[in-house]
């Protein structure tokens, strides 16, 4: 277990260079559902945030008590029981809010970022390193998210965050709120990633070359 | 358990491999958890009914004037008064319901009936518009549901529930897949046909059980109060 990293790399590597929604291509079902505003895909990261935060420290915490075959079955229901409280807690303080993400809230359940870093994080390593390791990478998902409804809020109804910020003439590109804008908007951005990604690392070589 | 000459490793080994033995740890969170959240709803539940209350009465004027006739009384400043109340009523079960009576200018408005029933996913809650005397449909509003998304949650979207504007509350409407040409056929969304036949189901009880008391009442109240009845 000494090559398992420290929880700053932990941290560092969930925003950019794990990021798990341009690099691990996880949690995609929230990520296109409700990025058509930026409010939406903040709350959005901010319950994946809780949720992420607890269920790996109470994953990290029992990690010696866990049996292999069983495991699954503990994260599932350590997951399902913090998810279930946002919900309520969503319900009842941001009513509006929960009403605007419905089911996507209850699905962040079978969310596979949380899984997989209860599996590959918190169920090996201390609580410590399981929760900055929670806390990269819900910021990296938030970040995904933001970076995409950012793009479809501003074009598809030239607002952000509730003011204008194009041009009274622009045009509101309606197919970019509506689901086709969530396809477009994510396979352009992750093409962009995967292009500034692969130019770092040729570089990156050419240098190694040379030295 | 009537083994009694095992020696003490035996029985620990024994023990070891029982499914209960194994899953302590889960049946332990499970209750830890089941506690947890059954005192997250007790605390919460209440404040989740007053949200979806107020929601109830915010709609109740675009559920019996219509989205022109609500903006037009807001813009005019004038408000409507709602009385909550509730029936127990049914044909084949007694269901109780809640009902709020629109009052305006000193005149019964309409009804709105809050009523639920099983959907595709989870239970559907519905307001159900009507007027004066119960005799059509004045609205339709999606109070919660978990369909799927982007098929079922349909059922949301206005132009969907429009359909429903109109109907004469006497007849069981069905649900259709081509375009409607009779005056009790809904049209179903695509691809989500049970949400749209559940919706129609549970407008259909809500219509069948509450078109009598609700018309019941209304001409109690109108007796009472010596008015006549309001054309459109």
């Amino acid at each position: 277990m000494a090559d398992q990293p420290t929880a700053l790399e932990r941290f560092a590597q969930g925003i950019l260079p794990e990021n798990p929604v341009y690099r691990q291509l996880l949690g995609l079902c929230p990520t296109l559902a409700v990025t058509n505003s930026v409010k939406g895909a903040i709350i959005m990261g901010a319950a994946v945030l809780f949720v992420l935060l607890c269920a790996n420290a109470m994953i990290s915490l029992i990690r010696n008590l866990l049996k292999p075959h069983l495991r699954i079955v503990v994260f599932t229901l350590t997951i399902a029981a913090f998810v279930t409280i946002v919900d309520r807690f969503l319900a009842a303080y941001m009513y509006q809010m929960s009403k605007d993400l419905g089911p996507y809230i209850p699905l962040i359940i079978v969310n596979c970022i949380i899984i997989c870093r209860c599996e590959v994080c918190a169920s090996k390593q201390p609580v410590f390193t399981a929760a900055a390791d929670a806390a990269g990478q819900s910021l990296g998902f938030t970040l995904g998210l933001v970076s995409i409804a950012s793009v479809r809020e501003i074009l598809g109804t030239g607002m952000l965050l509730g003011f204008r910020v194009m041009p009274a003439a622009w045009p509101d590109w309606v197919i970019m709120v509506l689901p086709p804008g969530a396809f477009l908007t994510f396979g352009l951005l992750l093409g962009a990633v995967n292009w500034v990604v692969a130019k770092k690392s040729a570089s990156g070589k050419k240098h190694q070359g040379a030295s | 358990m009537n083994i009694p000459q095992q020696t003490a490793p035996d029985i620990g080994n024994r023990m070891h491999h029982t499914f209960i033995f194994q899953a302590w740890l889960v049946l332990l969170l499970a209750s830890f958890f089941g506690a947890a959240l059954a005192s997250v709803q007790l605390t919460l539940a209440p404040k989740i009914e007053a949200n979806k209350l107020n929601e109830t009465r915010e709609k109740v004027p675009e559920l019996v004037l219509g989205a022109a006739g609500a903006q037009a009384m807001a813009t005019q400043n004038r408000h409507m008064k709602i009385e909550q109340q509730f029936i127990e009523t049914g044909t084949r079960q007694k269901k109780s319901y809640s009902i709020f009576k629109a009052v305006a200018d000193g005149r019964t408005k309409g009804w709105v009936a809050k009523t639920s029933g099983q959907g595709y996913a989870d239970k559907i809650e519905l307001l159900v518009g009507f007027d004066s005397d119960a005799e059509t449909i004045t609205g339709l509003f999606v109070l919660g549901q978990k369909e799927t998304p982007g098929l079922g949650s349909k059922i949301n979207e206005t132009a969907w529930r429009g359909q429903f504007i109109g109907k004469a509350a006497s007849q069981q409407l069905k649900a259709v897949k081509t375009e409607p040409s009779k005056p009790d056929e809904i049209k179903a969304i695509t691809g989500a046909t049970i949400s749209s036949k559940s919706v129609c189901d549970i407008v259909n009880q809500c219509m069948g059980d509450l078109r009598q008391p609700l018309a019941d009442m209304a001409s109690g109240d109108s007796v009472a109060g010596d008015m006549q009845q309001e054309n459109k």
